[in-house]
């Protein structure tokens, strides 16, 4: 059981249903895509109402869910060391480099 | 900055789909007087499921119910306007300027919302005979009657399992959950009769499929799925309702009041 509140009730069922991330895949061939997010009691309903948010105009042939408990994200916090590091290698870009006369086929 | 910078925007013209099928064709006395009945047990149904609109336990079930409730506008706009072109008339005038007596919807279909068990036992009786229903009618030899049967029964299949899928979770969910779904059930399940029963219409129409013969389908699903959801069947005696000829239980009365109000109101108003 829930802590009991502030009140010093409880009721069963007050509990919010636990968060799923949605991907929608829009057409075949194309990668599945973050549509957004929902609450659901559990799995089966989750893609069900993913059905009904987020294909409601025919935006989807394929849908996953996944417990939003079970991402793991970058910590927005430590972006700085996280992402920042690639500035200023330009070395790490193709178009860095010259491309050599007389190499064929570049 | 430069106009190159500035990204074009545009919106990608949707092709919509016509909103109505069966289209051009005109029904017959019997066809309209069966379409009539039929559609008006969605208009109903999709009338009394829109007023959980802000209402669920949770948003994604406002948004569910909501999509249900389109669903059989759709298929009630399909039915009456078929239903119309028998009787001169539009759809909106068949759904807003009829009186209570000449409304063919069955008793199960203006049953109260009550609480949420309510509402889920209810859409799994309808949903269930709906279901059996269309995919009996879309052989039929009316060409109108089958092709709007043949659209709705996909969207039928996935307000069956919705009801379904509650079911199982009020009835394995608490104690409370439980005996609320178990009441429902009970309260609810003597309507079902009313929607087996044969009648002159019938007799005369072979376009449609007797009721009669929907019945075992019928209830060997609901038997199916009480059975996984580990409930008894209700004991109950039959409604006597008789909706299909006009009579009506008083629940009707109020749901069309708050139906019909705006059209009667502004008669030929638009948007």
């Amino acid at each position: 059981m829930a802590t009991a509140g502030a009140t010093g009730e409880e009721h069963v069922g007050d509990e919010q249903w636990p968060m799923w991330e949605v991907f929608v895949r829009a057409s075949r061939g194309l990668s599945h895509v973050h549509a957004g997010s929902l609450h659901a009691p559990d799995e089966t309903m989750a893609l069900r109402n993913a059905r009904d948010l987020y294909t409601r105009r025919g935006e989807g042939v394929s849908i996953w869910v996944v417990p939003a408990s079970e991402i793991t994200t970058s910590d927005p916090g430590s972006k700085e060391a996280f992402f920042e590091s690639p500035a200023g290698k330009n070395y790490r870009h193709a178009t860095y480099y010259e491309k050599s006369q007389g190499v064929p086929h570049l | 900055m430069s106009a190159e910078a500035e990204p074009s925007v545009t919106v990608t013209d949707v092709e919509l789909d016509a909103e109505l099928t069966s289209t051009g064709l005109v029904a017959s006395a019997d066809e309209a007087e069966y379409a009539l009945r039929i559609g008006d047990d969605s208009l109903i149904l999709a009338q009394q499921l829109g007023w959980w609109i802000s209402r669920a336990p949770e948003l994604e079930e406002d948004l569910a119910l909501g999509n249900i409730a389109l669903d059989l506008l759709g298929h009630a706009r399909n039915l009456l306007h078929f239903a119309g072109t028998a009787l001169g008339k539009t759809e909106d005038e068949l759904a807003y300027f009829r009186d209570e007596h000449e409304f063919r919807s069955a008793w199960l279909f203006e049953q109260p919302n009550g609480d949420f068990g309510h509402t889920i036992a209810r859409g799994l009786l309808t949903s269930a005979y709906q279901f059996e229903l269309y995919t009996q009618l879309a052989a039929s030899s009316s060409p109108g009657l089958a092709g709007i049967a043949a659209k709705s029964v996909k969207e039928v299949a996935y307000h069956r399992d919705h009801a379904v899928q509650w079911i199982l979770r009020l009835a394995g969910g608490t104690d409370e959950s439980r005996s609320r779904i178990e009441r429902a059930l009970i309260n609810t399940w003597p309507y079902l009769d009313e929607l087996f029963r044969d009648d002159e219409l019938h007799d005369r129409f072979e376009g449609a499929p007797r009721p009669s013969a929907l019945r075992e389908p019928v209830m060997s699903v609901l038997r199916q799925v009480l059975a996984e959801a580990e409930l008894d069947e209700p004991k109950t005696t039959e409604s006597s309702g008789d909706g299909r000829h006009g009579h009506h239980s008083t629940y009707l009365g109020p749901i069309l009041a708050e139906m019909q109000v705006l059209a009667r109101r502004h008669p030929g108003a638009s948007w």
